[in-house]
């Protein structure tokens, strides 16, 4: 079992430093490749009219002119050890884990993720929490009610939630609730956990139904689908052949075996959702790092980018192994092999 | 409708009211988008603690529903149960859900056929057997782990008490099996249904887990009824055997009777397609021509005279008239248009010799 985590955990990591060479290779080696030189790719850093000594300058200040495996390396080891940084201001120092410095307004990235990591997380926890118990649930009684005006109206629902845009529904929950009713701040509003966690819910409770919709609907019918499956087994006629409730045979004996793939896909959604929820954020002007990464593209703001899928991809590894895990505490099958 | 005539001998005896298991005109109808599917349709039977009965018969025969139904297993909307099971003088039939439920693992328990996928793969064995014990018996769960590494070793698994905490994955089919039934008798059941407890284990598992259901049937002094469309598995186990086709008895007699004087031609039929050391390898067996027939359109008349080869003989009686369960004396009853002594004659004159 110990050997079975290092072996995962070395693969984690693996994986994530692949993501980056992907990522790094995306945003420097293909302009490169294109056709770019140093000077050129400087210039979007560089006023209007600036100078080509300026322009040289910034290029030289942003590492343009190393090799890309060697910006890569530096990069890295920035991550790895921290670095120090001229950002035309005289040497600063960058703690480890450095993710540079943005190159549109020379602040360090790391910090500014860190501030917005917070935001994400209680995104995607809230919503987590309220589309496993409302998709969970309306999965298993689709699933118990087969063909039933319940079934029926909850998987039309959920054809209806996998099918709407988040920046529909999110723009109309927010007229409607926020602005018509009033029951909900209107977006923009990140009240800290730590500061107010009544305040907090109530901020984020409107982006959490939102992009709980979306996902409960997955998870209805995913359970739907396992449940069906699962309660046609024979040990589930075993179950009830020794006597036992059916409350009891539904739960213990048929949901506990349709858990599986809700358990696999879950992992891999809540992991990526950190770091992707970007229309929900946007919609809601929640300050997170969806639009982080946004904001980052749209501005060739490399370091910015890069960090974020850092980040993204140490989470959906981390939710990987925590999956695989998992499995082997669901299922006792996956434990002896 | 079957007619049951009270008179006792070595058959099984038909008197009403004193069996602990009294099946009478039972028929589970299945309503599909093609027809009613008649899988059971005017059956009766009945069974009494320490005897076993055996029902035998091809697939789609009707022997797993009927055993569904006793257990009141039958869970889809679209079943249809009518008549009686009566289980120690209580009518199931229609009863409340509620209190058939408790009944079932408590006064009457069944064994299923696959043991692999009839547990739970994310359970221990010890975890399935407390769990059956502990919904009919308000015991600690250290009383009831004991009472399960009990039953284990009663059904003959080596050092139960390590194999308590073992994965239904980590035992042998065998075990596997052994398992399941010490599962099933965790509660002492009155009744034990045995849905072809065998047909998924090596052969030569097959004898010892045969030889654990006599044995514990004999200590629990249970009523069993064994369910196998295998000859050679009731004429180990069975006093009485019942006869089924299309979701009817063709011929319900002790074992004795079925096996040495058979009467109705399905039953020929069968003991004919049935490997035996005994003879030559070279004879070939004698398969039962045709397939069974549809349960939504069963043939007219007897619902066999399409497969018989003996209908040309009788005549028009078979493809009009649905022969009725007659007892030919001695409580040997069979639903055949031959008549009796004809029947006999054919079996001495013409079958036995060749299975012999």
């Amino acid at each position: 079992m110990i050997s079975y985590i290092i072996r995962r955990l070395i693969a984690a990591v693996g994986l994530v430093i692949v993501i980056t060479m992907i990522t790094f290779a995306i945003f420097y080696l293909m302009p490169r490749l294109a056709g770019a030189t140093p000077e050129t790719l400087a210039t979007r850093y560089v006023g209007r009219t600036a100078t080509g000594a300026t322009v040289e300058q910034t290029a030289q200040r942003l590492g343009f002119y190393d090799p890309v495996p060697v910006q890569y390396w530096h990069w890295l080891t920035g991550v790895v050890n921290g670095t120090e940084f001229d950002i035309g201001s005289g040497v600063e120092k960058c703690p480890r884990p450095c993710l540079g410095y943005s190159f549109r307004n020379k602040d360090p990235v790391t910090p500014e993720i860190m501030r917005r990591l917070p935001v994400s997380f209680s995104l995607a926890v809230g919503a987590a929490v309220l589309w496993l118990t409302f998709g969970v649930a309306t999965g298993v009684l689709s699933a118990l009610r087969r063909g039933s005006f319940f079934d029926r109206a909850a998987m039309t629902v959920a054809l209806a939630g996998v099918s709407m845009p988040i920046f529909w529904t999110g723009v109309m929950s927010l007229s409607l609730f926020s602005y018509k009713l009033g029951w909900t701040p209107p977006g923009g509003q990140y009240t800290k956990l730590s500061d107010n966690p009544l305040e907090w819910a109530h901020g984020l409770l409107l982006p959490w139904i939102t992009l709980a919709l979306l996902f409960s609907a997955q998870y209805a019918r995913l359970t739907r689908a396992g449940m069906l499956e699962t309660m046609g087994e024979d040990y589930i006629r075993t179950a009830r052949a020794k006597g036992l409730r059916e409350r009891r045979v539904v739960v213990k004996h048929g949901l506990r075996a349709a858990l599986t793939p809700i358990v696999t896909i879950f992992g891999l959604d809540f992991g990526l959702l950190i770091g992707s929820a970007v229309l929900t954020e946007t919609v809601f002007g929640l300050p997170g790092l969806g639009q982080l990464a946004i904001d980052g593209t749209k501005n060739n703001d490399l370091p910015q980018v890069l960090g974020v899928v850092l980040l993204i991809a140490v989470f959906v590894a981390i939710a990987n192994l925590v999956v695989d895990l998992l499995y082997a505490v669901i299922d006792p099958r996956v434990r002896t092999k | 409708m079957t007619t049951l005539t009270p008179e006792s001998s070595r058959g099984p005896a038909p008197s009403p009211g004193s069996h602990y298991l009294e099946v009478a005109d039972l028929q589970v109808h299945f309503t599909t988008d093609d027809g009613v599917v008649k899988s059971v349709d005017g059956l009766s039977f009945h069974l009494d603690r320490g005897q076993t009965l055996g029902i035998v018969g091809e697939s789609g025969s009707g022997k797993s529903v009927t055993s569904m139904a006793v257990m009141g297993l039958h869970t889809a909307k679209n079943a249809h149960i009518s008549g009686s099971i009566k289980l120690g003088g209580q009518e199931l039939v229609g009863a409340d859900k509620e209190t058939v439920r408790k009944l079932r693992g408590k006064n009457m328990a069944m064994i299923f056929q696959d043991p692999l996928s009839s547990m739970h793969p994310f359970y221990t064995v010890g975890n399935q057997i407390v769990e059956a014990y502990r919904i009919h018996n308000d015991v600690s769960r250290k009383a009831a782990r004991a009472h399960a590494i009990e039953m284990l070793d009663r059904v003959g698994i080596p050092e139960p008490g390590k194999r308590v905490d073992a994965f239904p994955h980590q035992f042998s089919g065998g075990m596997r099996q052994r398992a399941m039934i010490a599962m099933s008798l965790s509660c002492d059941p009155d009744l034990l249904i045995a849905d072809e407890p065998t047909t998924a284990l090596d052969v030569t598992v097959q004898a010892q887990i045969l030889d654990l259901i006599r044995d514990l049937q004999k200590e629990f002094d249970s009523a069993v009824v064994i369910i196998t469309h295998d000859l050679g598995v009731v004429a180990e186990l069975a006093d009485d055997i019942l006869v089924m086709y299309a979701g009817r008895a063709a011929e319900y007699g002790s074992a004795e009777q079925l096996f040495n004087s058979p009467e109705h031609p399905y039953t020929w039929g069968l003991l004919g397609s049935m490997p035996r050391f005994d003879k030559a390898p070279t004879d070939r067996l004698l398969p039962i021509k045709g397939t069974p027939p549809s349960l939504i359109q069963v043939p007219e008349g007897c619902a066999f005279n399409p497969r018989c080869d003996f209908q040309p003989r009788v005549g028009s009686a078979c493809l009009v008239e649905r022969p009725d369960l007659h007892d030919n004396g001695g409580d040997h009853f069979v639903a055949c248009h031959i008549p009796p002594a004809e029947r006999q004659k054919i079996w001495a004159q013409e079958i036995s010799p060749r299975l012999s």
